[in-house]
């Protein structure tokens, strides 16, 4: 999924204080799997709106609304009689709904509620952790399922730099060195040869170095 | 026991502290709460385990958003006590009470009682004029 983390509500409120009315937009998706813009947390940020503009003695409407998708034009377009009557929407999809929704409502400000972060998962409850930077040429079968783009801090793609100690990243005693992670799931996989293979240099126009990507798959198009 | 509290203090029976979520502390406030405390059983001896520590991390996010918002976090508080300790809920009660008195009424009803008194002000120099 895609992980986010709620904007500072200070932030939030010097970029919405002096609007008349706001509506709060989460996305039923990623954001609400990693807590940051489902409609909990949108309940949330209206409600300590609602309490700051109180306590400041002004009205101002603040509104709530949690799209299925705000990376879908469908989903997007269809909340148009709830959104229009607002004057600022704080998004708290990704950077991708937030853009979805200011792409659809081209009159309307649309503040970002969240910093999205990266794609990752649940590690625990509360946890998330960076999985895949979308490098866009996957090298997950070489390196026995553990991807050294996305986990290793210089993206090393054959083996590991000297600052790996004990299994650890020098970044931090908390990283894991993905390059350690990778040699032992190739002994746990009975495949060690693979290590001695040299992976080529990679072709990064794939990756964001070729700009903004787009895919088309003609087979499915309307 | 008959012990007396606070007649201001409305109780709401939740089945565990845990069932509280952040939303509804703050909705109170927006509805115009002076001040939110919640009693659950004591640390470690939760039916449900977690209840009362996930409450107390609740109350902990409510007293940071109602800090940023203007109301106050010292409005909000958490206390624990065991099933057999009604003199301590009454205790907690008075204290909670005379927290709240000296920190005085929900800002917000200050804000909505200053416009109605602006308006009405404003309505009269109009009359005049």
């Amino acid at each position: 999924m895609i992980v986010a983390k709620g904007k500072p509500l200070e932030e939030i409120i010097e970029a919405v204080k002096d609007s008349q009315s706001i509506l709060v937009a989460g996305c039923n998706e990623c954001v609400t799997v990693c807590e940051a813009g489902g409609s909990k947390e949108v309940g949330v940020l209206a409600a300590a709106l609602r309490l700051y503009f109180q306590n400041q003695g002004r009205k101002v409407q603040v509104g709530e609304i949690t799209l299925q998708r705000q990376c879908d034009r469908e989903y997007v377009s269809q909340a148009r009689e709830e959104v229009e009557p607002y004057s600022v929407v704080i998004s708290l999809a990704c950077g991708v709904g937030c853009q979805f929704m200011a792409e659809e409502y081209a009159t309307l400000p649309v503040q970002p509620g969240v910093n999205t972060l990266f794609m990752g998962g649940a590690l625990e409850r509360g946890v998330w952790s960076e999985r895949c930077q979308g490098c866009g040429n996957c090298l997950l079968a070489l390196t026995g399922g553990i991807c050294p783009v996305a986990r290793c801090a210089k993206r090393l793609l054959n083996g590991p730099c000297g600052g790996s100690t004990g299994g650890k990243c020098e970044i931090s005693k908390e990283v894991d060195c993905a390059w350690h992670l990778i040699i032992e799931r190739l002994k746990a996989l009975g495949r060690l040869e693979d290590y001695e293979k040299i992976i080529p240099l990679k072709d990064w126009s794939t990756d964001r170095a070729g700009g903004p990507r787009k895919v088309v798959k003609e087979e499915v198009r309307l | 026991m008959r012990l007396s509290y606070p007649v201001h203090v409305r109780v709401i029976r939740v089945p565990c502290t845990g069932k509280v979520d952040l939303v509804h502390i703050l909705r109170a406030f927006e509805k115009g709460a002076d001040g939110v405390y919640l009693v659950g059983c004591m640390e470690g001896s939760c039916h449900y385990e977690q209840g009362n520590f996930r409450a107390r991390k609740r109350v902990e996010q409510a007293q940071r958003l109602l800090e940023a918002v203007g109301t106050g976090g010292e409005r909000v508080q958490m206390y624990n006590l065991t099933s057999g300790e009604a003199p301590k809920f009454a205790q907690y009660a008075r204290e909670m009470s005379e927290r709240i008195l000296a920190l005085g009424p929900n800002p917000a009803k200050l804000a909505a009682a200053a416009g109605q008194g602006q308006a009405a002000q404003g309505s009269g120099k109009k009359g005049v004029a």
